[in-house]
């Protein structure tokens, strides 16, 4: 038997379609607990390749016969040997191209629906990291909001749909990922937008995105609205897209809502965060669909590996947004922190502008998973 | 400077390469000694950190220099399990009473290597291997306390100095492994 590579695009499909798919990952346990390859028909087992240096045979009853097997770690060469061991045993293998870094980085566009005038909204989902970011093509123009560090996927996706890319967002300061914004918008000669209160002292240059600002997409036949929504971050921004898309950033999720102290101001910004959910949202159409900023789990997903859902869905579903009493609000948003993101005080530090690091530390920094939500 | 018994060089190497070399070059050194390994895949830390937990071998830790990983193991030791002869012993919480109230003598007779990651502040690095060869330098007539990492290095060492005309030897029992008191690396 030999073994077959399988990339981060054949597994993000795998999982998204379902398939029955059984992982054998040998990273390091920490690595595997923190974070892996999910999936509703995914499972997964954990054995470090450094327990299989001098074979696998301990490990083979383990592994179901008869189903392919994918050997996932960290960059590669370690999955490639396990691979090829297994092989030997006569097991049919795949190992995953580029390891969980592929996976990091890889992006799965996802058409959302069709705007006004032969507009089209696409959403960007990275699944092994749970971003969502988004683009609007209409008459030869594009937008893109919230973009990752992935640039090269949105420049080509746009040069394929002829589209120029005009302006580029950012619904407000990321803490758990590298925004691709700027680059973007100095690669295609674009405008980039960022909340002016997430962006004090920045040392280049931006169009503030502020409570009210329209942004026309082709020809002024679709708008982009920004709604000034605090709570997540000082600046957090919304946009209504066309009427008809309630972009939410990390504000709200489709089954949690934004936390409030990835720049260390829980208390201050608690009540802000109410604000926005209780008052702001809750004077929206509820025929809005969300699209928000991130997923924390595959069951967000649609069946289509979309996330989105009606506004009006959310306030009867989503936990976050059926917290009645005030004070209760505070406590469980406050008192119930996850652990904050890996590196977040340094992905805080790079989006502002104020730390450099290069592609490949970037790419390090950001293993891992992402916590930017409270259930 | 931190010393080894050998250095693997595993620089430019990816995973699972650094951990081949470091299993391949454990066999040939013996129990209790220490190895350097090299290294500029970062994810080499956690794994080496792993592995040696699961294969016995003791990790003493990593320094960053540049680029380059330079990690500190030492190969599993079956003297941790000897019995302890040498009767006189303290406790680590009264050796740290002692501490708070006056100096005292330590000699710390595990590896350098190991000294050099975490000791008690003011013990002095002498290694069990050369403590016959330094023995002369040390003052006979004062009372010394004698520690490692679980306290049977330390039992072999009380015994030598006691033999060679120490007077008050003490072997402070577990030793470093649980030493909750101020420690110092180099």
């Amino acid at each position: 038997m030999s073994i077959t590579p399988m990339s981060a695009k054949q597994l993000a499909e795998k999982v998204i379609t379902k398939e029955n798919l059984f992982i054998l990952d040998v990273r390091n346990t920490d690595s595997y607990v923190d974070w892996k390859v999910e999936g509703e028909k995914v499972q997964s087992i954990n054995i470090p390749y450094f327990h299989l240096l001098d074979g696998v045979e301990a490990v083979l009853e383990q592994i179901p016969e008869g189903q392919p097997i994918l050997v996932v770690c960290a960059k590669e060469g370690s999955s490639v040997m396990v691979a090829e061991m297994l092989a030997e045993e006569g097991r049919e293998v795949f190992y995953l191209q580029g390891g969980m870094k592929a996976w990091s980085d890889n992006l799965r566009p996802v058409k959302i629906g069709d705007l006004n005038g032969n507009g089209e909204l696409y959403q960007f989902v990275r699944l092994g990291k749970g971003c969502l970011s988004y683009m609007i093509v209409s008459h030869g123009e594009a937008v893109i909001i919230d973009a990752t560090r992935m640039t090269d996927v949105y420049l080509e996706f746009a040069r394929l749909k002829g589209a120029e890319i005009k302006h580029v967002l950012d619904t407000h300061l990321h803490a758990d990922h590298i925004s691709g914004g700027r680059k973007i918008a100095e690669a295609a000669g674009g405008v980039y937008w960022l909340p002016p209160k997430d962006a004090v002292d920045v040392p280049f240059e931006y169009e503030p995105l502020e409570d009210g600002k329209k942004i026309t997409v082709g020809a002024s036949v679709i708008e982009i609205q920004a709604i000034y929504s605090p709570g997540h971050t000082i600046g957090s921004t919304s946009f209504i897209v066309d009427h008809s898309y309630l972009l939410s950033g990390d504000i709200l999720f489709v089954d949690s809502i934004g936390r409030p102290d990835l720049a260390g101001l829980a208390e201050d910004w608690v009540g802000d965060l109410r604000n926005t959910l209780y008052s702001r949202y809750k004077k929206l159409s509820k025929e809005l669909v969300v699209l928000p900023a991130h997923f924390m789990v595959m069951e967000e997903l649609n069946e289509d590996g979309s996330a989105a859902r009606k506004l009006g869905e959310l306030f009867k579903e989503n936990h976050g947004l059926n917290i009645e009493d005030e004070k209760e609000f505070r406590e469980k948003v406050t008192g119930n922190l996850p652990p904050q993101p890996n590196s977040y005080q340094e992905f805080r530090e790079i989006n502002l502008g104020i730390l450099e690091k290069d592609e490949e530390e970037q790419r390090e920094m950001e293993i891992g998973p992402n916590r930017c939500a409270i259930r | 400077m931190i010393k080894a018994n050998e250095v693997v060089d595993a620089k430019g190497l990816a995973c699972p390469m650094p951990i081949v070399k470091t299993k391949k070059a454990m066999t040939g050194l013996d129990a209790g000694q220490v190895m350097e390994i090299q290294a500029t895949d970062k994810g080499s830390t956690a794994d080496l950190k792993a592995w040696a937990e699961s294969a016995n071998h003791q990790y003493l830790g990593t320094i960053e220099n540049g680029t380059v990983l330079h990690h500190y193991l030492r190969k599993a030791a079956e003297d941790e399990a000897v019995e302890k002869c040498h009767e006189a012993t303290v406790s680590n919480e009264e050796l740290l009473q002692v501490l708070q109230k006056e100096e005292a003598v330590i000699i710390d007779v595990r590896e350098q290597a190991e000294y050099a990651f975490s000791h008690i502040p003011g013990a002095v690095s002498l290694p069990l291997g050369e403590l016959e060869e330094k023995i002369g330098k040390l003052d006979k007539t004062k009372e010394t306390y004698v520690v490692c990492r679980t306290g049977s290095r330390s039992d072999l060492a009380a015994q030598k100095l006691t033999a060679a005309g120490f007077k008050n030897v003490l072997n402070v029992v577990p030793g470093m492994s649980k030493w909750e008191g101020p420690a110092k690396s180099l």
